[in-house]
């Protein structure tokens, strides 16, 4: 059952201020999810005040200013820093992004910055993500073949059916939209979520697979794939602007199409 | 090392900013589910009119009050953007009408015409009543 509510030791509360030195004239306010496992008080907001005049454009760098200069304690997880590893996967201004390509300027004065919603929390920004990828590696994103590979060379594929796999494989799998999706956070037990479902269909949809029976078999679940009810969160909010919610609808065409034929 | 502390869940319903067409999905299902208590007093109608005139003239009384005017005009509003978004799940379910640049734009062709087909509905029985 959903419970909209977060549980008592989740609550957020109030927390400390770091002002910006004296005589900063142009001053961006970020207030940002703490939770120290240390102490396990309840998570807290802190307030950082920076002066946006000495500070790189996107968000990551702005965290990495606070991180250097103003709070050595706050955590979360970077590497790539121009979205292609998916580790600064956050929940800024409302909506999840990859903070390295989020602007600044694009947001408001005051900047509020969550751990992806929905998540156990490791640490301040970085949540448990072990749930998602033991559901990644349930859907095996690995080929699968029964035939013998071709002698000497290897398995081939036209140019049209490699570009099936546009849109689908270049998923960084930051799981912004699993996390953004109000089904995925009230059955992520059971229900596989847009990341994982877009990346099943990217494996269907891999004209070198021939286990493609066998993957819809695995989908045709009430739980596991028809948890998706087209909310939409997932496309509206997916960084690279990729469409998890179509790949769940071609999944569903699919096994419809196999009962009719 | 002491026992750890349990992690917290990170806030979800209550920083989470909802598109419109999230907002439109729980719409739908808030708009199902009174619905089907509306058609609870759709019956009530129904066989106050089989027991005979005056039980349907106590009904009638009872409808013409003004919160329960107010209340089936609620229900037809609900009935128009169930059957909206209902027509757009269909189109969903053909897989056409995902490109992420549309949604809105047809979010709110689908809360337009839910509105106007409530007011022809508003028209053409005001129009009975003259």
């Amino acid at each position: 059952m959903a419970e909209f509510t977060l549980p008592k030791n989740s609550r957020v509360q109030k927390g400390k201020t770091h002002h910006a030195p004296a005589g900063v004239k142009n001053i961006r306010r970020f207030e940002i999810y703490r939770w120290d496992p240390e102490t396990g008080d309840n998570p807290r907001i802190d307030v950082y005040e920076l002066d946006a005049e000495h500070c790189g454009a996107m968000v990551l760098d702005a965290i990495i200013k606070i991180k250097n200069e103003v709070d050595s304690t706050l955590t979360f997880r970077r590497s790539c820093r121009e979205g292609v590893c998916g580790s600064c996967a956050m929940n800024i201004d409302g909506k999840n992004t990859l903070a390295c390509t989020k602007a600044i300027d694009s947001l408001p004065d005051t900047i509020r910055i969550f751990p992806l919603p929905h998540a156990q929390v490791v640490k301040d920004l970085v949540p448990d993500l072990n749930h998602l990828f033991a559901q990644y590696a349930s859907i095996k994103p690995w080929i699968e073949t029964q035939t013998p590979p071709p002698a000497d060379s290897e398995r081939l594929q036209s140019r049209e059916d490699r570009a099936k796999l546009d849109g689908l494989y270049d998923c960084i799998l930051c799981f912004c939209c699993s996390t953004s999706c109000p089904s995925y956070w009230w059955n992520s037990e059971r229900y596989l979520g847009p990341a994982v479902l877009l990346q099943a269909y990217r494996w269907i949809n891999d004209s070198r697979d021939e286990n493609t029976g066998q993957r819809l078999d695995e989908l045709e679940d009430p739980f596991k794939l028809y948890r998706c009810h087209t909310i939409m969160n997932c496309t509206d909010t997916c960084p690279k602007s990729l469409n998890p919610a179509k790949a769940i609808a071609e999944i569903k065409k699919l096994l419809l199409q196999r009962q009719e034929g | 090392m002491n026992a750890p502390h349990p992690r917290p869940l990170s806030p979800h319903l209550q920083v989470y900013r909802l598109p419109l067409t999230a907002v439109l999905s729980i719409t739908h299902r808030i708009t199902g589910v009174l619905l089907s208590a509306g058609l609870l007093s759709v019956v009530c109608l129904l066989s106050a009119l089989a027991a005979g005139p005056e039980a349907y003239a106590s009904a009638q009384a009872i409808a013409g009050s003004g919160g329960m005017r107010f209340l089936s005009w609620a229900f037809i509003y609900a009935l128009f953007f169930h059957l909206c978004h209902g027509i757009r799940h269909l189109i969903w379910d053909a897989g056409q009408g995902f490109e992420a640049g549309t949604l809105n734009r047809y979010a709110w062709i689908e809360l337009t015409a839910s509105v106007l087909l409530t007011l022809a509905v508003f028209v053409l029985s005001s129009r009975d009543s003259l």
